[in-house]
């Protein structure tokens, strides 16, 4: 039995359709990402399956209970950090983590292995105010009290939006850890750089699911090859491309431009005679393995052209 | 039952930690409890007033002399002319003119009568009003004392205006003090502000922070989340309460003349009235500031509707039925009969019925509307 599942789940605002037809399933001790950009509705599936929000079709079960029918029962099993901080910032982190203990019917003591790596982290600040934590602090005191209870499935809103680069690697291990224990774990993150550290993703866009696989296999479907491009006039080279018949795609990524050619069979050399028409000053080109965020934006250009 | 425990373990936690809010909630009623008595004070004195005498004789002197020894009224000027004097009431520096037309004691004593001219500033309505009604009452007396009575022939003297004379006694408040009337109107207002608003604005707080999601994928039940919220304003508003008693002996020398035991009672009913307002507030607002107007807008319509100022008898009819739609109402005048009039639970246990229906529907529509999940 899956831990979660959804089945055709959507939700809408008004008009504006948050989740679209949504399905998918996760297994049990699996760390599964959903990732996509802001307002791909990825925090409405998370409210749907902690039982927060009613969804207007579909069916979704946690550990096999309904989401409606049981909600009770599914309370009990999961853990939920929402992506904005909501722990009671005039209580102090012990306050706040012994409050979420003893309502779940448990102690600190009881589950205290659980915790203890990530606990130990912010146990000198015991008797700070949760509100006068730092952002990083915040999250491994939201992420404790999420796992006070032993949840069986964790759900993780953004847990790493807004914290450094340090924080992030670290949390990223603490999950490793988790899973480890055998929770399932839901992840939603807009970093297409965290979709790695995942067992499966889930590839969002307007309420839509464009792509359900494990990271290598995303990739590995990557249709062409892609290559990096880069020159002294960077901008004017990605105009020149972009308006270039034999160029596919061509987007930016930090220094270089991703491209992809119309033609199937392409090597650095077809590329070389594209780009000397514009005469680009230091060009250099390489082929590279794709990443998440190509297959990422390839998936985007299909869905649209769909439309 | 063990949860509840910890839950209202948190909220009182919360309370004492949040300090500008205690401060608030036990100095603002001592503050008001001690000040607004004082202030709200319907007597009227310092009437000013302005005297445009015509005549000049030795009966308008008397009069004027009547009206300063009075003790209401203050003579700001004595002008020439009416107009002169109505210039002053432009201005604000007199609320009424009393004009005394040329041939006052002349007519007065050939015709035995004669017209005098009160003009009043209406704009204050109450002073205007009362002013008036001592002006004329200072005027009648007047009139009785004048010595020309006995110089008229005794055919007409036996014409006297009237033999009836009235004596009144100010049962429950002998010398009609407002503090006795006002004081405990005020308390009340200060428990429904504690009740009613505080613990709206606490439960929207849970909202706009975002805590309340985090308690609804817990296990906590509905009732144990309201019921952790209602209490622990309960206990604060009968200590509020009592600290209101206290103030009403001390300062004013206030005991409630009836039971303690029948006050508190409906002071806990009153209160799980008005909670159940706050509850169903919350349940409405999204954000404190929200909750804050819908709060103002019914604590005006409480604090004028209710009897405290003005009472409720006295209203137009739509009015008065509607003021019967607020629990505030009710409380008002228990607390009233209670504190002065001594009434027991006999006479007053229509208004408990009453507030304990506040208390059920309140609660319910409160209960109704909130929902743990959208």
């Amino acid at each position: 039995m899956p831990a979660v599942t959804l089945k055709n789940i959507s939700k809408k605002y008004g008009d504006f359709v948050a989740v679209d037809d949504v399905s998918f399933e996760v297994q049990k001790g699996e760390l599964f990402g959903l990732i996509g950009p802001d307002g791909a509705g990825k925090t409405s599936i998370f409210r749907i399956l902690t039982t927060l929000l009613l969804s207007d079709g579909g069916s979704a079960t946690v550990q096999g209970h309904d989401v409606v029918k049981d909600f009770q029962e599914i309370r009990n099993k999961v853990g939920y950090m929402p992506g904005k901080f909501s722990l009671y910032q005039d209580l102090t982190v012990k306050e706040n983590l012994n409050f979420f203990a003893t309502i779940f019917g448990t102690t600190i003591d009881e589950n205290y292995e659980l915790i203890k790596d990530i606990y130990d982290q912010i146990k000198p600040f015991n008797d700070r105010r949760a509100g006068k934590l730092s952002g990083g602090m915040k999250q491994k005191l939201a992420l404790c009290c999420a796992l006070i209870h032993k949840p069986e499935v964790l759900f993780l809103d953004e847990p790493t939006t807004g914290v450094d680069v340090v924080s992030r690697s670290e949390f990223w291990e603490m999950l490793g850890k988790l899973k480890e224990q055998q929770i399932t774990i839901v992840v939603s993150t807009p970093y297409m750089d965290e979709a790695k550290l995942c067992d499966r993703i889930a590839l969002m866009q307007n309420g839509k699911i464009m792509s359900v696989d494990t990271p290598k296999q995303i990739i590995k479907s990557f249709p062409k090859p892609l290559f990096a491009v880069k020159a002294k006039n960077i901008y004017k080279l990605l105009q020149d491309l972009r308006n270039d018949q034999e160029i596919e795609s061509c987007d930016a990524f930090g220094e270089f431009l991703h491209i992809t050619l119309v033609a199937e069979n392409a090597n650095e050399e077809a590329i070389h005679s594209i780009a000397e028409k514009y005469n680009p000053e230091n060009f250099e080109v390489k082929k590279i393995e794709p990443t998440i965020e190509d297959s990422f934006i390839r998936l985007m250009r299909e869905q649209s052209d769909l439309k | 039952m063990k949860v509840l425990r910890f839950i209202l373990q948190k909220e009182f936690r919360q309370i004492f930690r949040d300090k500008t809010i205690l401060a608030m909630m036990f100095m603002v009623p001592t503050i008001q409890l001690i000040i607004l008595p004082l202030a709200a004070n319907f007597e009227v004195k310092n009437v000013n007033i302005v005297y445009v005498d015509h005549d000049h004789s030795s009966y308008s002197q008397k009069l004027i002399n009547k009206i300063n020894s009075s003790g209401y009224f203050h003579l700001v000027a004595a002008p020439a002319s009416y107009l002169e004097g109505l210039k002053l009431i432009e201005t604000g520096d007199a609320d009424l003119i009393l004009e005394i037309p040329s041939g006052f004691e002349r007519n007065l004593v050939r015709e035995g009568s004669q017209k005098v001219n009160i003009a009043a500033d209406a704009i204050n309505g109450t002073k205007s009003n009362i002013g008036n009604a001592y002006l004329s009452v200072v005027l009648a007396d007047f009139s009785k004392d004048l010595d020309i009575r006995f110089k008229l022939p005794p055919q007409s003297a036996s014409i006297s205006p009237s033999l009836i004379t009235l004596t009144s006694t100010n049962w429950y408040n002998p010398r009609a003090e407002y503090k006795y009337y006002m004081v405990p109107g005020i308390l009340v207002l200060l428990l429904t502000l504690i009740g009613g608003f505080i613990s709206a604005l606490n439960i929207v707080k849970e909202k706009e922070i975002g805590t309340i999601e985090q308690i609804n994928v817990t296990p906590i039940q509905k009732w144990q989340f309201i019921l952790g919220k209602l209490i622990p304003f309960w206990i604060v508003g009968t200590i509020v309460f009592t600290v209101g008693l206290i103030i009403m002996y001390v300062i004013y020398g206030i005991f409630p003349a009836g039971s303690l035991l029948v006050l508190y009672i409906f002071a806990g009913v009153y209160l799980i009235a008005v909670l159940g307002l706050g509850l169903l507030i919350s349940t409405f607002a999204d954000t404190q500031l929200q909750a804050m107007f819908i709060a103002f807008f019914f604590m005006m319509i409480f604090t004028l509707m209710s009897g405290l100022f003005t009472s409720t008898d006295s209203m137009p009819n739509w009015a008065r039925v509607m003021s019967q739609f607020t629990p505030v109402t009710h409380f008002i005048k228990v607390v009233r009969l209670i504190v002065l009039k001594g009434s027991g639970l006999n006479e007053v246990g229509k208004e408990l019925l009453y507030l304990i229906i506040f208390a059920i529907v309140l609660n319910a529509l409160a209960i109704y509307n909130y929902r743990k999940t959208s």
